[in-house]
C-alpha cells in the first residue's frame, strides 16, 4: 500500500473505532483516539507508534475481516509504523535499508565480519591470532587497543547522533515543539510505562500473541530482551570505567562486575530473543504486518548472535579459539550498532516518544 | 456430519450466542455430553451477542467495575416501568434474583470486565462492561466451552426438529452440504429471535420491512422459533413488536452493530422526506428515548428521515461512523439531501422562531423548549443558526423481536395445552418475551440469556443424566 493509502485506511478504521470504543480498556491507543474526532496524518502516526501490536483489539473486534467493515487496527498500525521508520530514517538516504531489512541486516553483518577479518589479517600475524593468551590485556594482544576503541567510539557517537536526529524529526513531524519533548513529568511517566511494558499486559491478562489466547509470554520474553540488553550495556560501561579510571584492562575474572553483568545480560538476551523468535514462528499473521517480518527476525537474530558470540568468547577466552571468537563478537556488535537506526530497534524510540506525548495529553485532561 | 449415521449426544444446544454457551457450559459442567450447533461460520459466531457491550445484574455494593449497589426493588421497578407491566412477574423476579451471582460466574469462565465505556457512563452503576465488548466475551466462552469438552460445530444449521407429543426426539441438521440427524436426550433452543428474517417481518409490517436495517447477525432467522411454534409450543410476546432504533441509513443491511447508531437527535431537529418535523426531539434524555425512534422513522414515508444539527452542537454527541453531510446554508444542505430547499428552510425558520434563549445544558432536562410549535421540542431547543450545518440520514434499525416461546421457571418449553415439555428447554432471545413483553432495558437481554441459559443447561443435563 502507498503511504497515502495507508493513512487513509488508518483514518477509516479509527473513525469506526471512535464510534464503537469497545476496546478502550486494552491500551493507550483508544483513550488517545477518543480525544479526537478527526484524524490528521500526524495523529495517525502518533497513534500507530503508541500501539504495541498486542492484537487484543483484533480478536475482540466484531468488525474484523471477513466482516465488510474490515477493521484490523493491529495490522494497519503495524504497516504504518514501518512507514514511519522509513520516513524518519536519518540520513534519509539510508531509508532504503527498511525495504528488505532482513536481507540488509544480513549483508551488513557479513560485511562487518569480512572487514574485521581483513583488518585482522593485515595487521596481525596468524601465530598471535591462534595462540592462547592469558593475563591482563589478553584481548588487546590479538586486537590492539586503539584498533578496538577508535572504531567503536566513532560508531557510538554516530549512532547516538543519528538516533537523536530521527527521534526529533518524528516528534516535530507529529506536531510537537522541541521543548515539549523534554517535559520532565511526561518523560518520567513514559519511562515508567516503558520499563514495565505496561500496555503489553492488554488490560491485565497479557496479549493475544502468538494466537487468540491471552498470554503473558511475549511480555516476559520482551522483558528478558530489554533488561538483558541493559545489563550488557552496563557491563560494557563498567568495563570501560575499570579500564580508564582504574587502569585495569580486560579480561576480568569470572567474579567481577563486568563478567557477572555481561553473563546475566547475555543469558537473558539469549532466552528472550529465542523465545520471541519461537513465538513469531507460531504467530497468527493476520493482525501483523507481513512486510515487517524480515525486520523483526533480523533484529532478533542479530541480538541472539551478539550475546551468543559474547558468551562463547567468555567461555573459551583462555583457549586458542579466543582470537577468532573475539573478532566474530566484535564484528557482530559492530553490525548491531550500525543496523540499529535502520531496523527494529527504532521501535523503542518512537514508542517512547509516543508515550511522552500520551503522558502530556493525559495530564492536560 | 453426514447422512448415514445419526450423531447421538446427551444435550443438544441449538445456537451459538450467549444463551447457547451459558447452557452448554453449565450442562457440560453437570456431567452431560454436549453438542453445540452454531449455524454461522466461526468468524461470525456468537449471534447478536457478539455486538453487545454490557450486562445488568443485581449487586449489593459497587466494585471495580460498578460504581454502586443495584438492588432488587430498584431493578424490579425499572423492569416494570420499561415493560409497563407486560412481564411474567414470577420469571422476572427469578431472573433478577438469579442474576446476583452471574458476575462472578462469568468471570470464572473467562469474562473480563472493565469500567464503563465513555459513551455509556449513565450505566456505570447498573451495568458491567466487557473488556473488548461482546465478541471478546464470546471468544472467552467458546474457549472455556472447548476446554470443558463441549463438542462445537460451526456452519451447522438445525433445519427441523422431530417432536412427538411435546417431546424432542431428533434434529435435522444441514452442514457443509449434507443433511444429518442428531439424537439427544434433551435439547436447548437458544437460537435467538427472528429479526434477520425480513420475509417474516413483512407478515406484520408489510412491504415497509424491506426498508429496515438489521443491526445484528444475519443468522437469526427464527427458524427454530417457527418449528417450535408449529410443533405445539405456546407463543409469548407481541409478534408485531420489535425493538428498533433510528440508525445511520448508510449502514449495511446486516451486522452493522453498535457503530451505526446516532446520538445527535436531541441536539437538532429531525425531518422526514417532506422536510417536515414529526416528533419532539428533546422529549427526554437520549438513552431513554432512542428506542422509540426506530418506530417513528418506520412510520414516515419511505421509512427515512434526516437529523440536522449545526456547528454549535457537533461536538456534543459521540462521533458517527459515517461522515455528516455538510453545507453552509440550509437550502444547500437540502439540495445535498435531495429535500425541497424551500420546505426545509421553512421548517428551520419556524423552528428557530419558536426557540427561546435559555439555560442550555445537555447534562440535564434544561429549560430550552420551543413555544407554539407543533410538534414541540421540549428540551435542548436551540436555533439552527451556526453554519456549517450537518445532516445524518436515518433508517429504522431493528435490534430484536419480541415474539417467543413460553417457558416455566425451569426453562422448560410450555405447550399450548399447558403442559411443560419433558426435554425441550429454551433460553435467550427466543424466550425473552416472557420477561420483556415490551420496551427494553440496556444490558438486560444478556441477563435473561445468562440466567435462563444456566437454568436450561442445568435442567437439560439433569433430564439427560436421569
Ligand atoms: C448492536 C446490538 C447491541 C446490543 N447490545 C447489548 C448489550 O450491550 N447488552 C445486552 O444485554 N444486550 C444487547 N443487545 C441485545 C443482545 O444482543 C441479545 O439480547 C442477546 O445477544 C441474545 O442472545 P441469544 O444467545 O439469545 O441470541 P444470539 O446471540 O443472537 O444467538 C443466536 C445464535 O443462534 C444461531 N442460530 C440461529 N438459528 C440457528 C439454527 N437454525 N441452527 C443453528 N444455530 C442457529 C445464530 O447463528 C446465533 O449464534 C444488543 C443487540 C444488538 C443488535
Ligand atoms: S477494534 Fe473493533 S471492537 Fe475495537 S474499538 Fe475498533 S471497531 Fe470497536
Ligand atoms: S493491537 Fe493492542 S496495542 Fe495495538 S491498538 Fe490494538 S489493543 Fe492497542
Amino acid at each position: 500500500m502507498l503511504s497515502s493509502d495507508l493513512l487513509k485506511e488508518a483514518e477509516r478504521v479509527m473513525t469506526i473505532c471512535n464510534a464503537c470504543r469497545y476496546c478502550e480498556g486494552y491500551c493507550a491507543v483508544y483513550p488517545a483516539m477518543e480525544l479526537r474526532r478527526t484524524f490528521a496524518d500526524k495523529d495517525l502516526k502518533y497513534l500507530a507508534n503508541l500501539c504495541h501490536n498486542c492484537r487484543a483489539c483484533y480478536y475482540a473486534c466484531q468488525y474484523a475481516p471477513p466482516h465488510e467493515f474490515d477493521v484490523n487496527v493491529a495490522r494497519v498500525f503495524a504497516d504504518l509504523r514501518l512507514e514511519c521508520y522509513r520516513e524518519f530514517a536519518r540520513p534519509a538516504l539510508l531509508a532504503g535499508m527498511f525495504r528488505r531489512n532482513g536481507l540488509a541486516v544480513g549483508i551488513l553483518t557479513a560485511a562487518a565480519l569480512v572487514t574485521v577479518f581483513l583488518l585482522l589479517g593485515i595487521f596481525q600475524d596468524s601465530p598471535v591470532i591462534f595462540a592462547a593468551h592469558s593475563g591482563a590485556n589478553a584481548f588487546y594482544r590479538v586486537i590492539p587497543y586503539p584498533l578496538f576503541i577508535l572504531p567503536f567510539s566513532v560508531l557510538v557517537v554516530c549512532l547516538s547522533a543519528v538516533l537523536l536526529w530521527s527521534n526529533i524529526s518524528f516528534w516535530r513531524k507529529t506536531g510537537g515543539k522541541l521543548g515539549e519533548l523534554l517535559d520532565p513529568r511526561a518523560n518520567l511517566q513514559a519511562i515508567g510505562d516503558a520499563l514495565r511494558l505496561k500496555y503489553l499486559d492488554g488490560g491485565g491478562h497479557g496479549c493475544n500473541y502468538p494466537d487468540e489466547r491471552f498470554s503473558m509470554l511475549r511480555r516476559y520474553f520482551h522483558h528478558l530482551v530489554f533488561y538483558g540488553f541493559i545489563l550488557c550495556l552496563a557491563s560494557t560501561t563498567v568495563a570501560a570505567a575499570y579500564h580508564h579510571f582504574l587502569q585495569w584492562p580486560a579480561p576480568y575474572p569470572y567474579l567481577s562486575w563486568p563478567v557477572l553483568l555481561g553473563t546475566a545480560g547475555g543469558l537473558a538476551l539469549l532466552a528472550g530473543t529465542a523465545g520471541l523468535l519461537i513465538l513469531k514462528k507460531k504467530m497468527d499473521p493476520l493482525p501483523g504486518a507481513p512486510r515487517a517480518r524480515g525486520m523483526d527476525v533480523g533484529f532478533l537474530v542479530l541480538l541472539f548472535f551478539t550475546s551468543f558470540s559474547g558468551l562463547l568468547l567468555l567461555a573459551l577466552r583462555a583457549t586458542p579459539a579466543m582470537g577468532i571468537l573475539l573478532a566474530v563478537h566484535l564484528a557482530v556488535v559492530a553490525a548491531l550498532f550500525v543496523a540499529m537506526p535502520y531496523g527494529k530497534f527504532v521501535h523503542a524510540l518512537y514508542r517512547f516518544v509516543a508515550l511522552v506525548r500520551n503522558a502530556r495529553e493525559r495530564s492536560r485532561q | 456430519m453426514n447422512a448415514r449415521q445419526p450423531i447421538e449426544t446427551e444435550v443438544l444446544v441449538i445456537g451459538g450466542g450467549n444463551a447457547a454457551l451459558c447452557a452448554a457450559m453449565t450442562a457440560r459442567e453437570a456431567g452431560a455430553r454436549v453438542l453445540l450447533l452454531e449455524c454461522a461460520p466461526r468468524d461470525f459466531r456468537g449471534g447478536n451477542s457478539r455486538h453487545t457491550r454490557n450486562l445488568r445484574y443485581l449487586h449489593r455494593s459497587g466494585n471495580a467495575y460498578l460504581t454502586g449497589p443495584y438492588l432488587e426493588d430498584e431493578f424490579f421497578s425499572d423492569l416494570m416501568r420499561v415493560t409497563e407491566g407486560r412481564t411474567n412477574e414470577q420469571l422476572a423476579l427469578l431472573t433478577i434474583r438469579e442474576s446476583a451471582e452471574i458476575g462472578e460466574w462469568m468471570q470464572s469462565r473467562g469474562c473480563r470486565f472493565q469500567p464503563p465505556l465513555s459513551g455509556t457512563l449513565h450505566l456505570a452503576r447498573t451495568n458491567a462492561h466487557f473488556l473488548g465488548g461482546g465478541k471478546a466475551l464470546m471468544n472467552a466462552y467458546y474457549a472455556t466451552a472447548e476446554k470443558l469438552g463441549v463438542d462445537i460445530r460451526y456452519e451447522a444449521e438445525v433445519r427441523d426438529l422431530e417432536i412427538h407429543d411435546g417431546t424432542f426426539v431428533s434434529a435435522a441438521v444441514s452442514s457443509g452440504g449434507f443433511t444429518g440427524k442428531v439424537k439427544a436426550k434433551a435439547v436447548v433452543a437458544a437460537s435467538g429471535g427472528f429479526q434477520a428474517n425480513i420475509e417474516w417481518l413483512k407478515e406484520y409490517w408489510g412491504e415497509i420491512a424491506d426498508n429496515f436495517i438489521v443491526r445484528g447477525t444475519p443468522y437469526d432467522t427464527g427458524r427454530m422459533l417457527r418449528v417450535l411454534l408449529d410443533n405445539g409450543a405456546r407463543a409469548v410476546g407481541d409478534p408485531r413488536q420489535c425493538h428498533a432504533v433510528a440508525i445511520d441509513a448508510r449502514a449495511p443491511k446486516f451486522d452493522g452493530g453498535i457503530v451505526t447508531r446516532l446520538d445527535c437527535v436531541p441536539f437538532g431537529i429531525v425531518v422526514n422526506n417532506q422536510a417536515r418535523r414529526f416528533y419532539d426531539e428533546g422529549e427526554d434524555f437520549w438513552p431513554k428515548r432512542y428506542a422509540i425512534w426506530g418506530r417513528l422513522v418506520a412510520g414516515q414515508p419511505e421509512q427515512t428521515a434526516t437529523a440536522i444539527v449545526d456547528a454549535k452542537s457537533i461536538r456534543l454527541f459521540m462521533p458517527s461512523v459515517f461522515p455528516a453531510i455538510e453545507a453552509v446554508t440550509i437550502p444547500d444542505l437540502a439540495v445535498k439531501l435531495k429535500l425541497d430547499p424551500d420546505a426545509l428552510r421553512e421548517t428551520v425558520t419556524a423552528f428557530n422562531r419558536a426557540t427561546r434563549t435559555g439555560d442550555f445544558d445537555p447534562s440535564k432536562l434544561d429549560g430550552c423548549h420551543t413555544v407554539h410549535l407543533d410538534p414541540p421540542k421540549s428540551h435542548w431547543a436551540r436555533p439552527l443558526d451556526t453554519p456549517p450545518y450537518y445532516a445524518y440520514p436515518l433508517r429504522p434499525g431493528i435490534t430484536f423481536t419480541y415474539l417467543g416461546v413460553t417457558v416455566n421457571e425451569h426453562a422448560q418449553l410450555m405447550l399450548q395445552d399447558g403442559r411443560p415439555s419433558a426435554n425441550i428447554f429454551a433460553a435467550g432471545e427466543i424466550m425473552a418475551g416472557n420477561i420483556l413483553g415490551r420496551g427494553y432495558m440496556a444490558g438486560f437481554g444478556l441477563t435473561i440469556g445468562t440466567v435462563f441459559g444456566r437454568i436450561a443447561g442445568r435442567e437439560a443435563a439433569r433430564h439427560a443424566l436421569q
